[in-house]
């Protein structure tokens, strides 16, 4: 693109910078998608300035309205910033685009005063047009990019918060479930904890299912294997929190727990932890019964 | 020809796999160990297999026979050592080895023993 094609917005961007800033952000606090309770009045003036600051020397030092070059990384990296905090502010899609769309107005408003043929204006208006258009679908790709972030990391800490192992005594595991069990995630279960138990030489490992708020058949079976796999491994594993309501399904569907030990609760459980491992509890208040 | 050696620890007998277990080499190990146990009476077998990478279903199954085997010659078999990836394979394979006694390591295996054979002689002592 001619250094002609882009000086006219370029001179508009000069010389009525402070008009064409105020008209933005009015245009942007009228707009039905600010948001007043997200983004402070002042926080959003400095955006605007930066970004004609920027998108002016980017102009300027390119002449050219290709975004992808070298001189407009700072325009674009500004918009990776906005769309980025914005997503995690909680903005929708529209509502960050917004942003850029909304410059479109009062730059377009100065073009057609300074002009005088209609010819010229047509074309500015244009290269215009192309020109944020393709800043505003930047912009939107990055938000979209942002929340898309957002909930791999989610996902990410759901994943790794789904089979914590912690070790209720010397040589006792529990691994408390809360949730449904998918393949996957009983997988990484059973995973942890054939790993752990290796890791502790524990004996006994307790899974507590409380959490889970329904059982099938391929739960049932999955949880067969985490019992079987500890076993082969030399420890043993006990089932605790065992809802009436699984109960009752369990049986309906035909599934044995018969070389399983359950117990309705985790202290249960725990009490035959004790045992096997030769341990006791007994209370440090000396009791009423048998006098002091 | 190669087998895997077995040695005699008191009333048990050790046996410590530290090679690849190949078909033929697993039946030698049931053959020798039959013989063993008749020979000299031995009360348990300790079988540790913390070395195996890989068990296949054949294996397992000559390992689930061992177990079988000892209990008609009247001694308790312990399987010690198995390595977590072991235990899920077989597992998904749906191997479960019901005969068999387990333990993490060989001292707690060797525990296992000697808690089963106390068992196994207050059971007989009662049924007299």
């Amino acid at each position: 693109m001619p250094l002609e094609m882009s000086s006219k917005i370029l001179e508009v961007l000069e010389k009525h910078e402070a008009e064409v800033l105020a008209e933005w952000i009015k245009e942007q606090i009228g707009a039905t998608t600010l948001r007043p309770d997200l983004l402070k009045e002042g926080e959003l003036r400095a955006q605007c300035t930066k970004f004609i600051k920027l998108l002016r020397e980017a102009i300027l030092g390119s002449h050219i309205f290709d975004i992808q070059r070298p001189h407009w990384t700072p325009v674009r990296d500004m918009l990776g910033e906005i769309s980025r905090s914005r997503a995690l502010q909680g903005f929708s899609a529209s509502e960050t685009a917004t942003f850029v769309f909304s410059i479109k107005q009062p730059i377009f408003a100065r073009l057609r005063k300074s002009h005088d043929k209609a010819d010229s204006l047509a074309e500015d208006y244009w290269n215009a047009t192309v020109l944020f258009d393709k800043l505003g679908l930047y912009t939107a790709e990055m938000f979209q990019k942002s929340r898309e972030e957002i909930i791999g990391r989610q996902q990410q800490e759901m994943f790794e918060l789904s089979a914590p192992v912690v070790e209720l005594w010397q040589g006792i595991l529990a691994l408390p479930v809360i949730g449904t069990l998918d393949s996957k995630r009983t997988q990484l279960m059973l995973e942890t904890l054939l790993e752990r138990v290796a890791a502790t030489q524990a004996e006994v490992a307790i899974v507590d299912i409380t959490g889970v708020p329904a059982m099938d058949t391929l739960t049932a079976q999955h949880l067969i294997n985490t019992v079987n796999a500890t076993r082969l491994m030399g420890a043993e594993c006990l089932i605790s929190g065992v809802r009436p309501q699984i109960a009752q399904t369990m049986v309906g569907l035909g599934v044995s727990f018969a070389d399983v030990i359950t117990k309705s609760t985790i202290a249960g459980a725990l009490a035959i932890a004790f045992k096997r491992r030769g341990l006791g509890v007994r209370s440090l208040q000396p009791s009423e019964e048998h006098g002091a | 020809m190669e087998r895997i050696p077995i040695l005699r620890m008191g009333e048990f007998l050790l046996v410590t796999i530290q090679v690849d277990l190949h078909d033929r080499l697993a039946t030698r190990l049931q053959d020798d160990l039959g013989e063993s146990l008749a020979s000299t009476g031995a009360r348990g077998v300790l079988i540790d297999i913390s070395a195996l990478n890989t068990v296949d279903s054949f294996i397992a199954r000559v390992l689930g026979n061992i177990a079988e085997m000892s209990r008609v010659l009247d001694a308790e078999t312990v399987l010690v050592g198995m390595q977590t990836t072991v235990a899920m394979t077989l597992v998904e394979m749906g191997v479960s080895l019901p005969g068999i006694l387990t333990a993490l390591d060989a001292e707690k295996g060797m525990k296992r023993l000697r808690t089963a054979m106390r068992k196994g002689r207050a059971n007989a002592s009662h049924r007299q």
